[in-house]
């Protein structure tokens, strides 16, 4: 009686820590922001649940067997060592749990794998340690620039402090819209990538010569920050995912700046490249 | 378990395995070095052959010794044929590596690359065809396949009449008939080398004549990989078979006991099986 | 060692033995082929520990403060390797050396000079790796799972490492021909298969893992190899070949790899319990079934690893419910296991306590490693910390923990002397809270998104990584306690009570004496 209100208790007790630690984002899944992040982070929560079930029960007895069968409480041994009726009992019990716990992800997995009529599409490149993006279709079609990490190197080797977002910030971020479908497309130049962005629920890796693709609707405007998920050389730990959500009039006018401004590069580049034919035209007819 | 002759024979302390791990280690960084073109590494694994080589020729020949003063009981040698059992088993998930290679390049990746060479008017491969044979869509220089019918249907009756020809040998064995099994054995190297012989003019005729290369991209690739790894087998089993015809002619093996004739013979049909499914599928198909 | 078995060298055995260094370089016997497997794995376990203790010392802070990026790269892909290839699975087959012929009364080993070869391979193979971070270019850097393009892109030392990957592949298939052969053609009369003790069976399937796919994995490094060297494309999209395949015939081989370690770890604890509970093992044959059942699935669950590679939605969900179907014939073992103790009349020595450990945390790596198998959870998780503590649930306190169980079990039958018990159940405890110091906040790291393979980490992950670290130069150090007890027990005068555990079943205990003689069973026992 009396061990079997411990158990109870340390139950108890393991089920209030476990709680508490799912509040708090540094114990558990960054707070979900889109539809696929939000199951992904409840069935995670759901399994945890299911596991430490099976776990007290299991080491529930285990325990209790360890404290009251042990030799030195004068417990002499029993000489049983087969039964088929508990064999069966314990392979099929599990397998209904996990055909439980499969049914939700089933679900899951079929509607991730769900790329269909996007509003919008973004292809991602993966660069040894940069990110290409080029805006494909939906509004913004032809914006298309790098993205790198913008934390300075003096804060990587602690000659300065290390700001909020060490590690995580770069210069160009990739902006959509909220509440529209963005399917990305991913490839990469040289290595094998991997396109991660925790809070969206997406993650893929970019594989060189072929393409792939996923999906996510962010549910708010806000920031949201991952890394390269698939080593990928010297840099693997300096190519950060910054995705920024605005609204849809925001979206829009970031839009046509970028659009505007890349017109403007080209046409810059276009005349440098003009200047440098011209100067290569005059060495030759020297 | 009877144990026939009282103990099963465990051998005494030997220096060959030593001898074989050296012969390893010069293998492993000469091949590591001379792979980077350091000059070293040709030196390094010249020795490397000459130890394993040495090794080998000591080891089989105790191990040849040791079984015909009838140290072996029944015991032992029904551990070697469980022993090449397995060997072999071994040797044939390593062809399945590579066919594997060939089968998912056939029909999963170049068929993707093939859809992949248009993706919302963004071209990924230009306009690659796909189909087999193929480079793949890089920049190849053109091709010409090998064709089944000529030198590879020729090789394929000739593994084929060779496993027949051993099996003869091996009636001849079982019969006591001691010339008939030498000539049998004489015949089945003698095809064996006519494969090798015809194998390698193969290979010049690809170089020469198809531009056919190793780096000639998928298909290249799968089919010098393939065949050369089986080409490499049949060596190895023709100089087994060799050993095997010198210890008959020395008038090695009993109609009874002869462990290591079966065990060539199994590896020589292991690699005749091997051939079919290449002739199959890298030839044929 | 000498010293130890000295003594019982008496037989008259007709044929001359070299002494000195010469009788470990040419010796045939499967206990000092096993000793030098254990030295050997023991020696690596602290390599691979050392370098992961330049890991931990990397992330104790923020920043690159002692492994540039690179160098950091090659200490984990070498940490991987050397464990797995190096410390786990020799030291299995150590065990394999040194218990099975012990266990099924036979004189050796099937291949007895074989035997000695597969052991010495693992030299060459080891000296190419810890070598290659000395030579132009470093060691490789892509990860103990060497994924193509980035391997392609490397220089000399992914060489070395291919070539030894070869060597360890030559050396494990011959090791597992030979625990085969023995096994099926080495038993003494009586003892038939269902007879086997449990360790041996599992030892038997392990060893058929390792020939179905070592050779696997030498095919796969040796399209690496050609793919770098002699212009194939196996793996380039240019020529028609796929990156992803590479990683289809990896984990072809590496999925049943890490059941191969811990299918022996399952055997040894699988004689552990029975014994110390004084009853006999609960449901052996369910037990054998669920060994075999483990391994055959084993063998079609290896995408698991792939989930974010990008594949169709049906070939997850398949490889989703394979993996999540191994949780039913690893369910039975630990319920078979519980079933053992239950009424039993057990007592606590240190073998036992590891074995109790391991199955405690083993159960929560394997929770964590069901985790993984449900995709849309793996999508997130994939390539984080939580992946890492997973593994490191399953191999060190799995593997690791049932090999110290099994060291500190057949000590005094391979000595003679009996180990400190004070010092081995201070050895356990303090191995079990460091290892979860270390370990269990990196399921937190990875769940809130740390990356795995990366030197340097942003600031909200910097206190459970210095937890991480501290924990693991405590279990570092703890190790240094297991050597010093081993030796000790080695050196010691005080002889071992003949059979020191009073609930032990298996040959070794009934049918030897205590040390086993350097020949045991040269006339086979009968087993009814
Ligand atoms: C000894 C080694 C070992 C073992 C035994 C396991 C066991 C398991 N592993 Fe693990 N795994 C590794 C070593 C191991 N793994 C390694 C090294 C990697 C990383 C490789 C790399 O990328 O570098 C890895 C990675 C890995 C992944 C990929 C993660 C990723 O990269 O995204 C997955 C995904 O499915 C996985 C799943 C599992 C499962 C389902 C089991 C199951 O076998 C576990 C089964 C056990 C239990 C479930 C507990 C006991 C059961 C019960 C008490 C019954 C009741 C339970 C239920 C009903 C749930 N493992
Ligand atoms: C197979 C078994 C195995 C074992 C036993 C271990 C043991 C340990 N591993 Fe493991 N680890 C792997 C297999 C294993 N690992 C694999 C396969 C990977 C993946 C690699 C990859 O990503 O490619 C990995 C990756 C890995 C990482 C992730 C690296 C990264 O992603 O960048 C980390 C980080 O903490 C880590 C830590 C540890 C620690 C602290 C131990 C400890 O348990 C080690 C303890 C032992 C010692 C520390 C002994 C050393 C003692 C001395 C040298 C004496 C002196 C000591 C002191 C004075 C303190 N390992
Ligand atoms: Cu890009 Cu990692
Ligand atoms: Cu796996």
């Amino acid at each position: 009686m009396r061990s079997k209100s411990v158990v109870a208790r340390v139950g108890v007790a393991a089920l209030a820590l476990y709680s508490s630690m799912a509040i708090g984002s540094k114990y558990n899944f960054q707070e979900p922001q889109s539809v696929i992040a939000k199951d992904v982070y409840d069935q995670h929560i759901m399994l945890m649940w299911i596991c430490l079930a099976i776990f007290i029960a299991v080491f529930g007895v285990m325990f209790y067997s360890i404290l009251k069968h042990r030799k030195s409480v004068g417990h002499k041994a029993a000489n049983f060592h087969h039964s088929t009726t508990v064999e069966i009992i314990w392979t099929v019990i599990p397998i209904i749990i996990l055909v439980a716990m499969a049914l939700p992800a089933t679900k899951t997995v079929i509607e991730m794998k769900d790329t269909s009529s996007p509003d919008m599409t973004i292809k991602a490149t993966g660069y040894q340690w940069m990110w290409g993006y080029d805006y494909l279709q939906g509004e913004g079609e032809g914006i298309s620039f790098y993205s790198k990490l913008s934390t300075p190197k003096a804060q990587l080797d602690g000659r300065e402090p290390k700001g909020e977002n060490y590690l995580l910030e770069v210069d160009n971020h990739v902006v959509v819209p909220v509440g529209k479908k963005v399917r990305v497309i991913l490839t990469a130049n040289d290595v094998i990538h991997a396109w991660w962005v925790p809070a969206l629920g997406v993650k893929q890796d970019a594989v060189p010569g072929f393409i792939r693709d996923s999906w996510f609707t962010a549910d708010k405007p806000g920031i949201y920050r991952g890394q390269c998920a698939e080593l990928c050389g010297k840099d693997h730990g300096y190519m950060p995912i910054v995705v920024e959500v605005l609204d849809e009039d925001a979206y829009s006018e970031w839009a046509a700046e970028k659009l505007a401004s890349m017109k403007d590069s080209v046409n810059l580049a276009v005349a440098e490249t003009e200047a440098v034919e011209a100067a290569e035209q005059d060495s030759e007819n020297n | 378990m009877s144990q026939e002759s009282g103990h099963y024979y465990v051998p005494s302390p030997s220096t060959y395995p030593i001898t074989g791990s050296c012969a390893l280690l010069f293998l492993g960084f000469g091949a590591a070095l001379s792979m980077n073109r350091i000059e070293l590494g040709y030196g390094l694994l010249a020795i490397g052959f000459a130890i394993l080589f040495y090794m080998c020729f000591r080891w089989f020949g105790t191990v040849a010794a040791e079984s015909e003063s009838g140290k072996y009981g029944l015991d032992v040698d029904k551990s070697f044929r469980w022993g090449m059992t397995w060997f072999i088993f071994s040797e044939v998930m390593f062809f399945c590596a590579f066919f594997g290679a060939l089968f998912y390049m056939r029909n999963l990746s170049i068929p993707w690359l093939v859809e992949e060479s248009d993706v919302l008017g963004q071209t990924f491969w230009g306009s690659y065809a796909g189909g087999w044979p193929t480079t793949g869509p890089g920049e190849y220089d053109a091709f010409t396949a090998m064709g089944a019918w000529g030198l590879p249907a020729i090789n394929t009756l000739i593994l084929l009449t060779s496993g027949v020809t051993i099996t003869f040998a091996h009636w001849a064995l079982k019969e006591g008939r001691r010339s008939a099994l030498t000539k049998w054995m004489l015949a089945t190297i003698l095809l064996g080398l006519t494969f090798l012989f015809l194998q390698g003019y193969e290979y010049v005729h690809a170089y020469n004549d198809l531009n056919l290369r190793l780096d000639t991209g998928a298909y290249g690739s799968t089919f010098f990989m393939l065949t050369g790894f089986h080409g490499f087998h049949v060596t190895l089993g023709t100089i087994m078979l060799i050993v095997i015809y010198f210890r008959c002619a020395a008038g090695h093996f009993t109609p009874e006991k002869h462990f290591g004739f079966e065990g060539v013979a199994w590896y020589w049909h292991f690699v005749d099986v091997v051939w079919l499914g290449l002739f199959i599928f890298v030839y044929l198909m | 060692m000498a010293a130890v078995h000295g003594d019982v060298h008496d037989h008259g055995h007709g044929d001359h033995h070299p002494t000195g260094i010469m009788r470990w370089v040419t010796t045939t016997n499967h206990k000092d082929i096993g000793s030098m497997y254990l030295w050997f794995s023991l020696t690596m376990f602290f390599t691979g520990g050392f370098l992961a203790l330049g890991i931990r010392a990397e992330l104790f802070q923020p920043g690159i403060q002692i492994l540039e990026p690179e160098l950091f790269n090659s200490f984990t892909t070498l940490h991987g390797l050397i464990m797995v290839f190096g410390a786990i699975m020799p030291a299995f087959v150590g065990f394999a050396n040194w218990q099975v012929p012990l266990m099924v009364g036979a004189p050796d080993m099937a291949f007895a000079r074989m035997n000695n070869w597969s052991f010495w391979l693992l030299i060459p193979a080891a000296l190419l790796l810890v070598t290659s971070f000395f030579v132009p270019g470093g060691a490789a850097a892509g990860g103990w799972t060497f994924y193509p393009p980035l391997s392609t892109q490397g220089g000399l030392g992914v060489d070395m490492m291919i070539f030894a990957i070869h060597i360890l592949g030559a050396s494990s298939i011959m090791g597992s021909i030979n625990i085969i052969t023995t096994i099926l053609n080495m038993r003494a009369p009586g003892m038939t298969l269902m007879k086997m003790p449990l360790f041996v069976w599992t030892w038997l399937i392990t060893a058929y893992l390792l020939v179905l796919v070592m050779p696997v994995l030498a095919g796969v490094v040796t399209m690496l190899l050609t793919d770098r060297h002699f212009g194939t494309s196996f793996f380039n999209a240019a020529g028609g070949g796929d990156p992803v395949m590479f990683q289809h015939i990896f984990w072809f081989f590496g999925h049943p790899e890490v059941y191969i370690m811990i299918l022996p770890a399952f055997g040894i604890v699988s004689e552990i319990i029975p014994t110390f509970s004084r009853k006999p093992l609960f449901g052996y044959s369910s037990m054998v079934y669920a060994t075999a059942s483990i391994a055959i699935l084993s063998c079609i669950v290896w995408a698991h690893h792939m989930f974010t590679a990008g594949m169709p939605a049906v070939g997850q969900l398949f490889f989703m419910y394979a993996t999540m179907l191994i949780a039913v014939p690893t369910g039975v073992k630990v319920f078979n296991w519980t079933a053992t103790m239950w009424k039993g009349a057990m007592t606590f020595e240190t073998p036992m306590l590891f074995a109790i450990g391991f199955i405690f945390l083993f159960v929560i790596g394997g929770f964590s490693g069901v985790i993984c198998a449900i995709v849309p959870i793996d999508i997130q998780v994939q390539d984080t910390y939580y992946v890492i503590a997973h593994f490191h649930y399953v191999l060190v306190s799995g593997a690791l923990f049932s090999l110290f169980g099994g060291v500190y079990y057949w000590l005094p039958k391979w000595t003679g002397h009996m180990y400190d018990e004070k010092l081995g159940k201070l050895h356990f405890w303090l191995s079990m809270i460091f290892f979860n110091l270390t370990f269990f906040v990196q399921h937190f790291l990875g769940l809130a998104g740390m990356p795995r393979r990366i030197p340097d980490y942003a600031l909200q992950f910097a206190d459970f990584n210095m937890i991480s670290s501290i924990g693991a130069f405590g279990f570092g150090t703890t190790q240094l306690l297991f050597v010093y007890i081993v030796i000790k027990c080695i050196r010691s005068k005080e002889k071992a009570p003949e059979k020191p555990w009073d609930g032990a079943t298996t040959l070794e205990w009934t049918h030897l004496p205590t040390p086993a003689p350097y020949h045991s069973f040269e006339n086979p026992p009968v087993v009814k």
